[in-house]
């Protein structure tokens, strides 16, 4: 059933043609929001709040202060509600009265010359009366939380029968920490009116949400907001919702200057002002039998949401429905929160609340194994999902679940087991500290994604996209999806072409752009190939029997194509249709929470210097079963690079706070990882091919993230007999950890 | 006071503060935005440009330090041709994705490969360390500088 990697293919689907945008992009040619200018363009800048909180008495601007010309906005001016819609619009364009957080919008200035804007901000006078601030998840709890959900299988009672049943009852806690996108192109945005329509060009992955947001601030009709995305420096969550803010600021300065005004934060402003992945704590009480059989799953969520709701609500949501991990487990009770802090507002990030969930789930594996003393392939094989499964929602798991066939492959390919076991019985066998050699350590995750919306997201969104006959016989995909570097710029037209029977230089990839396509939904959620993909497919079918049915003798596609366009527009527009099967009852969360699942197990090498506990990652072997890879060389990339942002989550990353503010807050001090921090991350994909994607395809680009630190952490505890809880694993906390009762496996 | 020194074969002489980034120059006047800022302080590498043919971080170097020497950005290592087969491998191996980085891996690599045609992993990692890249894990470049099959 399973293969490893596919063959090339006439139908071009599982080969790797090279991306359309590679040449301008290693040139130096691609055009990113910074690099454009437009005639008599001028540049914003924003007052930020020094405050976590505070009330604002007074605002006043000294226009003697500032460079001629200058114009400035507050919330005072604002021509509509003050709010960025996104779930709602409870977050403010402006703050208006009370600062809720360090880095929030205070107002706005655009001068001629990016300098001229800043020094503009020294001409605003601003009164403070600071109050008290709520600074981490502990002091939120006493208050009401931005969200609250729970949910749980099965009926009443049955989570208390479970425990009363189990041999072993396992408590456990894990917290994650603040994590920063790191997109190397930083927000960036120009706007400006034209003939009655408002324009917004910059780095975003949802234009239809930016879009949105400008229609809701400024009270216009659908039609007179056109927003268009420039070339994508990388997003990861990062550029799903803040764009949405960074468009209106703009927009509201080149409304007050009546020129095109260009905002790029630098880096410093990107990371006090934007978005970060939720800080959580997950507390794990599990009931087993004495085989190490999941019975009872009782599991409690924190999530710090910062100032204001953002996206939390989804973010939460999700992290429910991946808490329980791949496992089979009669009774689960899963209650989350999401508590509001005095700190910038988190949002989505890459995995979207899944990881901290599923490190947690993964450590909580580990600890029952320790306990039971099974090793942890023993635990995890004992207790995973297979096809045919229900999950505590109820969802029978369909027949691409490949939990096990991940985890036996990544077995097969690292010899796991026969390697983790032989570290701990020389670890036994060592005296401590005695040799000073670095300590090997291997450990192994299993983790999962459910591709595509949450719930009846999808249903909502219906997803239309066009597929179009141009003059000269191409057939143009149109989309509102981005490629942020992901590829989805090639990865289209491969199935449009596979799809129409046609090479790819028959097909043509629509620009984002509002004004031109139509809302297709965000570029979030792993949804842009599996979905969306899956629409592509059926629209251009519908394009390839038409002209196909028009076809004369001897006349090729693409002659009949531009034939007929000729004669008249050729256009299919397609929503898409969710399975019947796939309902979900938001109120219950009973049902199919998604189409169906994305599996992966990783096994991770580090080394960890006995002395100082630095840990080197030395390699990490992902074997991710994705359904169909339709470009396996991208799919990989995915893989590596979300790979890689786990292991730096794992090891080095964490924005630290004092008094509201965030410490690191530049480069310099924010570490990610370099390419000599970097293990060996080999790729091994699976392709049980999925029936409800596109070729098969599942979602992938989310997945990696869910797997990566629980196969780091583990192999740190096999190399030191330490037992990290959180992340990053520091030196600091390692040592930290080993001085605990109970801190030593 | 003005400096004066060669930009891709071409000689400037520039007018005005001494202490300008030369990425600034770059970016503004020259026109040449292929050079990227990523943080402004060193640390990403997106900025970088050959100084007498040796990777600079053109964030942290003020014009005055240019003067009578010879700058070469993406463009001109680029333009001609010379360096194509490095960067259809980039692109083949999945060396590139959103691409903000790539410039600056381009000029890296570039310099690299004059000194060393066959490199091998650890000489790559030590002479592209200083530039970070978010998306790929690094595999992809890696694959395509060492000359390994993609995957």
């Amino acid at each position: 059933m399973f293969q490893t990697a596919a063959p090339m293919t006439k139908s071009g689907i599982g080969d790797s043609p090279p991306r359309p945008d590679g040449a301008a992009k290693v040139s130096g040619a691609a055009r990113y929001a910074d690099d454009i200018s437009l005639p008599g363009m001028w540049f914003g800048a924003t007052l930020r709040s020094p405050h976590p909180h505070a009330r604002i008495r007074s605002l006043r601007w000294h226009s003697e202060r500032a460079p001629e010309g200058v114009v400035q906005v507050t919330a005072a001016d604002l021509p509509g509600p003050n709010g960025v819609q996104l779930l709602d619009d409870s977050w403010p364009i402006l703050a208006d009265g009370v600062v809720r957080h360090v880095a929030e919008p205070v107002a706005l200035v655009a001068a001629p010359t990016r300098i001229a804007a800043q020094e503009a901000l020294a001409a605003f006078e601003v009164e403070y009366e600071p109050l008290p601030a709520i600074l981490s998840i502990e002091e939120a709890l006493s208050l009401p939380p931005l969200y609250e959900l729970a949910m749980e299988s099965g009926q009443p009672g049955d989570l208390d029968a479970a425990f009363a049943r189990a041999d072993r009852v396992i408590e456990g806690e894990v917290r994650t920490g603040l994590q920063e996108h790191i997109y190397i192109e930083c927000q960036g945005m120009i706007a400006w009116m034209e003939e009655g329509t408002l324009h917004a060009l910059g780095s975003m992955q949802c234009p239809y949400y930016v879009h949105k947001a400008l229609t809701h601030a400024f009270d216009l009709a659908d039609e007179r907001v056109r927003v268009r995305a420039s070339v994508v420096g990388g997003g990861f969550g990062g550029k799903e919702d803040f764009p949405s803010a960074l468009s209106i600021h703009a927009a509201l300065l080149a409304r007050a200057c009546g020129k095109p005004v260009k905002m790029i934060y630098d880096r410093h402003e990107d990371i006090i002002g934007t978005s970060k992945r939720h800080p959580a704590i997950v507390r794990h009480r599990s009931g087993v039998d004495r085989d190490g059989h999941l019975l009872a799953l009782d599991i409690e969520i924190l999530m710090d949401g910062g100032a204001y709701t953002t996206l939390s609500p989804v973010v939460l949501s999700r992290a429910l429905l991946h808490s329980f991990g791949p496992y089979r487990c009669g009774a689960v009770r899963v209650r989350g929160k999401v508590v509001r802090t005095h700190t910038t507002p988190n949002s989505a990030f890459r995995g979207f609340g899944a990881p901290q969930v599923e490190l947690a789930i993964e450590r909580q594996m580990d600890r029952i194994g320790r306990a039971l003393g099974l090793d942890p392939y023993e635990i995890r094989d004992r207790n995973v999902v297979e096809a045919g499964d229900r999950l505590p929602t109820g969802q029978v798991l369909d027949a691409s679940t490949s939990a096990r066939a991940c985890l036996e492959e990544v077995e097969r390919r690292t010899g796991f087991r026969a390697r983790w076991r032989a570290i701990e019985a020389a670890r036994a066998a060592l005296p401590e500290g005695q040799d000073g050699a670095p300590r090997p350590g291997i450990g192994l995750a299993l983790y999962f994604h459910g591709a595509g919306f949450t719930g009846n997201g999808e249903r909502r969104m219906k997803s239309p996209v066009t597929a179009r006959l141009l003059e000269d016989g191409r057939i143009e995909i149109a989309t509102a999806m981005t490629d942020m570097g992901q590829g989805c710029a090639i990865v289209f037209p491969q199935m449009a072409a596979a799809a129409a029977g046609v090479g790819l230089e028959d097909l043509a990839f629509a620009e984002p752009d509002t004004g031109d396509v139509p809302d297709s939904g965000p570029t979030v959620a792993s949804r842009t190939t599996m979905i969306v993909g899956g629409v592509i497919v059926r629209a251009v079918t519908e394009i390839r029997d038409r002209v196909r049915a028009a076809a004369r003798p001897q006349e090729c596609f693409r002659e009949t194509a531009r034939r007929l366009r000729a004669e008249r527009p050729v256009e299919v527009t397609l929503h898409h249709e969710p399975p019947e099967w796939q309902t979900f009852d938001e109120s219950t969360y009973r049902g199919a929470a998604y189409p169906t699942y994305a599996w992966g197990a990783d096994v991770a090498e580090v080394e960890v210097d006995p002395d100082t506990l630095a840990v080197r990652p030395v390699r990490v072997t992902a074997v991710c079963e994705i359904g169909r890879a339709i470009h396996p060389v991208l799919c990989a990339g995915q893989i590596q690079g979300g790979t890689l942002q786990a292991v730096g989550w794992a090891l080095l990353e964490e924005i630290k706070m004092k008094d509201g503010h965030y410490l690191n807050d530049r480069m310099a001090t924010y570490i990610i990882p370099t390419i000599e921090d970097s293990p060996r991350i080999d790729v091994h994909l699976l392709e049980s091919g999925w029936e409800g994607g596109p070729f098969g395809a599942k979602g992938v680009g989310e997945l990696p993230m869910d797997g990566g630190a629980p196969a780091i952490l583990q192999a740190i505890e096999n190399a030191t007999g330490i037992v990290p809880t959180a992340v990053p694993a520091t030196p600091e906390r390692l040592l930290e950890w080993s001085r605990l009762e109970g801190g030593r496996s | 006071m003005s400096t004066t020194f060669t930009i891709n074969g071409r000689e400037v002489k520039v007018a005005g503060n001494p202490m300008e980034r030369l990425l600034d120059l770059l970016r503004g006047p020259l026109g040449l935005p292929g050079t990227k800022e990523g943080c402004g302080e060193g640390e990403c590498g997106a900025c970088t440009v050959l100084l007498d043919g040796v990777p600079v971080l053109s964030c942290l170097v003020p014009l005055v330090q240019c003067a009578g020497r010879s700058v070469e950005t993406v463009e001109a290592i680029t333009a001609d041709g010379k360096a194509k087969e490095m960067l259809d491998r980039l692109v083949a191996a999945g060396g590139v994705q959103c691409g903000a980085c790539t410039p600056g891996f381009v000029v890296s690599a570039w310099a690299l490969l004059q000194e060393n045609p066959t490199p091998d992993r650890a000489e790559v990692r030590r002479a592209l360390a200083g530039n970070l890249c978010r998306c790929t894990g690094y595999e992809g470049i890696l694959n395509a500088l060492c000359g390994e099959r993609p995957g």
